[in-house]
């Protein structure tokens, strides 16, 4: 057996034991060694990438001295390995971009709590990606709340606990709601792994024995990661949580923990449930619906804000309904596309927010547009991140917004005539939303200075830089290469079935 | 955009500039903090912390009643009373609905009664040594799963610490510390009971491969025991034996422990490597390979998180 199957498995009891051990650090110790960690991270799941494209075949591994049904087992294919290299390069930019605000925000006892938090996030994150039984994915969903949780309310004051308590509460409907799906699934079919139960579905539909239960099923399922994913209806919770906490934790939210889900729930519907029944249950048009108002309410409601991280939190509800919609095509187009859509509002929504995080500490830390003028003049390179990142949700060539949007379109084609027009007629109109309201956060940071204000020039931070660089490379890279990386999506799904 | 119009202010070309340069016209009385932000310095932590002044928050509260206060936002509000009531009732209805087609309970053609559970059932004793049948499914086959299941109880008492633990180093005024008394029937009654209740516990978690119980189960008994301790003999006499350094070092040894003593395992049964722990005779208390040693540190970690829950609602004390 090759010793490179192992780096999954390292990956993620590397960070869960890392998590331990922080816990008696001081804060400063533990901020680099976390750092350290996620950087071992990516750079496994990125030697897991090649070796997995290598061989071109995904491989289960035991998780313990017993085979699948009986143990625990997780499961390495193409499509895994590339979203957790993705998911772990962003995550190691945006804490070293918001470890100065980490630093100011947090209070002194609690940094190094911080830091568990934000490793236990990457476990549970690796978990739930490579995960090949239910029930683990669900104990990850657990670890992946508590620590989101963690994340929102380590910021001392009152519009965190509030926010918190929000996220805390739909959160946990979300959960409630998939713990009662597994439990039906489980006793519908009598087992917890991925593969044996979309056996035993396929067996139990070519019968026609409990199909009602099984629709209830997948609608709880999907209803419940909706939830935490902050589709449309269920987003009240995000504008709060995604505005008021510290960079790195509204980083983190919006591009991995809610994309975290997203992937959890193409797993489910490949692996666990089987495409042609999710095509039958009709429960993509439900998705597609939302989807579509999500993209035209969260533009609408980005506009009317006059808070430059609520607008960005805004603009993500509109992302995430691009994400669903592209799942409710029922193509396999649609599902690239969206899978597409995950890396690409990943690495552009993580850094708008340390981006606006750098202008808002150059204009007294507020975070309203009419203080922000001028800001990225006195801080040039989080102007010009925080550009390249709208840059990148407007769909500007080059960038990685732009490919998601044409693979969209592409996708849209190949689609029935009313979901064609629809798609059509919503992506206009939405990149013109967006460009209205992203064009206007970048006019308003590129004003002049006031006269007062000259002078003031900031002295840039070098982890803010460095952070800075790798999102823009990610971001370059995502919309130049943008074909290997299509290849590799469709080969992944291929290799769910 | 005739800037030459008397009312070229309430224009919406004028207007749709202000909001693109972001001039756009905000009421002072939403925004509170619009006039505080004039002097361009770097903000202290402390300063950053009191951002949100009172008075703001008082102006706050009363634009919000104000605002619940008006006709349309009372119908609103009862409208949304009745329909969350309707949804509930929906959502148990059509629960309910669905129990009634799924498999009947205790029918041997379940589908969950399958080579799953058969295997548990006739092979758990050879294969993992384990008398007790369960813990051996939760510490053996399915030890990554338990491995999650700790973390869950490890972050959620970070998570708790987080929101209550004492910022500041100096300690609180006398008069917010809530006094101890002593009691002597609590004292006497605790003088029995606590070593009955902490060696009760330590059967539970020791016995746990062979007999109903284990970690969770004992941990709680014994943290169960020194919270009553600390009842009866106050906090300073309990700080001499149980302190927050003995809880961090506890905590922090049994997790190593059981995430290293995991790993080994896990990575010798993903590479086909015969693993070194021996099983030892079934229903011996030293047998069934790790299972015994993982409980401990499961029982002492449940034990810490329990006793640290209760001293953390006293405050200034962690």
């Amino acid at each position: 057996m090759d010793f490179l199957r192992n780096m999954p498995f390292f990956c993620i009891i590397l960070s869960m034991v890392s998590a331990v051990i922080i816990s008696i650090m001081s804060d400063r110790v533990a901020r680099v060694f976390s750092l350290c960690v996620i950087g071992a991270v990516s750079v496994m799941s990125a030697i897991t990438f090649f070796y997995v494209a290598g061989v071109d075949q995904s491989y289960t591994y035991y998780m313990g001295h017993f085979p699948a049904p009986w143990g625990n087992e997780i499961r390495v294919g193409i499509l895994e390995a590339l979203t957790a290299t993705i998911f772990s390069i962003v995550m190691f930019a945006s804490v070293l971009g918001g470890m100065k605000r980490v630093f100011i925000d947090v209070a002194p006892k609690k940094r190094n709590l911080y830091y568990i938090m934000v490793d236990l996030l990457l476990a549970a994150l690796l978990a739930m990606i490579y995960t090949n039984d239910l029930f683990t994915g669900y104990v990850f969903i657990e670890i992946m709340t508590i620590s989101a949780c963690a994340l929102i309310m380590s910021r001392d004051n009152g519009h965190c606990l509030v926010s918190a308590m929000k996220y805390m509460i739909m959160s946990l409907i979300g959960s409630g709601l998939i713990l009662f799906g597994l439990s039906m699934l489980y006793d519908l079919t009598g087992h917890l792994l991925m593969s044996n139960i979309k056996e035993v579905i396929a067996y139990n539909v070519a019968n026609g024995r409990y199909e009602l239960p099984l629709t209830i099923t997948i609608g709880l399922l999907c209803v419940g990661i909706a939830i935490k994913s902050a589709l449309f209806p269920f987003h009240s919770w995000l504008p709060d949580a995604y505005g008021y906490s510290t960079a790195t934790s509204s980083a983190l939210l919006s591009s991995l923990i809610s994309k975290g889900y997203i992937f959890l729930l193409i797993k489910i519907m490949y692996r666990v449930i089987g495409m042609d029944v999710i095509v039958s249950t009709k429960i993509g048009n439900v998705f597609f619906v939302f989807g579509v108002i999500g993209m035209i309410a969260g533009s609408v409601r980005a506009i009317a804000q006059t808070d430059v991280r609520r607008m960005i939190a805004y603009s993500s509800v509109a992302q995430i309904g691009y994400i669903y919609m592209g799942m409710g095509l029922g193509t396999e187009l649609g599902m690239m596309a969206a899978i597409f859509h995950i890396f690409a509002h990943a690495s552009a929504k993580s850094m708008m927010f340390i981006a606006a995080d750098g202008l808002s500490y150059v204009s007294n830390d507020s975070k309203e547009f009419r203080d922000l003028s001028g800001s990225a003049i006195k801080n040039p390179i989080a102007g010009a991140t925080f550009t390249v990142g709208a840059c990148s949700m407007i769909g500007i060539p080059m960038l990685a917004g732009f490919i998601s949007k044409v693979c969209f379109a592409d996708a849209a084609i190949n689609a029935p005539t009313v979901k064609l027009v629809i798609v059509m007629l919503a992506l206009a109109f939405s990149t013109l939303l967006n460009a209205v309201y992203f064009m206007r956060a970048i006019i308003s940071i590129y004003r002049p200075v006031r006269d007062e204000d000259k002078g003031v020039m900031h002295k840039a931070n070098p982890l803010f830089i460095v952070a800075c660089i790798i999102f823009v490379a990610l971001n370059v890279f995502l919309g130049t290469h943008a074909q290997p990386i299509i290849d590799f999506i469709f080969e992944g799904i291929d290799m769910f079935a | 955009m005739s800037k030459l119009k008397e009312n070229y202010k309430d224009s919406f070309s004028q207007k749709f500039s202000d909001f693109m340069t972001g001039d756009l016209e905000v009421p002072d009385e939403v925004h509170p903090r619009k006039k505080q932000a004039k002097n361009n310095k770097v903000i202290q932590a402390d300063e950053f912390f009191s951002e949100f002044t009172d008075a703001d928050d008082i102006k706050r509260r009363e634009l919000y009643q104000a605002f619940r206060n008006r006709k349309f936002m009372e119908w609103i509000n009862r409208a949304y009373n009745i329909i969350s009531v309707v949804v509930a009732i929906t959502i148990i209805c059509v629960l309910l609905f669905t129990v009634s087609f799924l498999p009947a309970f205790g029918d041997k053609d379940n589908p969950a009664n399958n080579e799953v559970s058969e295997r548990y059932i006739e092979d758990g004793l050879d294969e993992t040594g384990a008398v007790n049948i369960v813990a051996g499914m939760i510490l053996d086959y399915r030890a990554f799963d338990t491995f999650g299941e700790s973390n869950v109880l490890f972050i959620a008492c970070c998570c708790v610490l987080i929101l209550l633990r004492n910022d500041d180093d100096e300690p609180l005024p006398d008069e917010d510390v809530v006094d101890f008394r002593r009691d002597i029937i609590l004292e006497k009654a605790a003088k029995f009971l606590v070593p009955v209740i902490l060696v009760f516990g330590i059967y539970v978690v020791l016995n746990g491969h062979l007999s109903p119980g284990g970690g969770f189960s004992g941990g709680a008994i014994m943290g169960a025991a020194l919270i009553l301790f600390a009842c009866a003999y106050g906090f300073e006499r309990m700080e001499r034996i149980f302190s927050y350094k003995t809880f961090r070092r506890i905590t922090f040894g049994a997790l190593l422990f059981y995430g290293l003593a995991k790993s080994y395992s896990f990575f010798t049964g993903a590479n086909h490597i015969e693993s070194i722990i021996p099983l030892g005779t079934p229903g011996a208390i030293l047998s069934s390979g790790l299972i015994l040693y993982l409980n401990i540190c499961v029982g002492l970690v449940v034990a810490c998180t329990m006793y640290g829950f209760y001293t953390l609602f006293k405050r200034g004390r962690i």
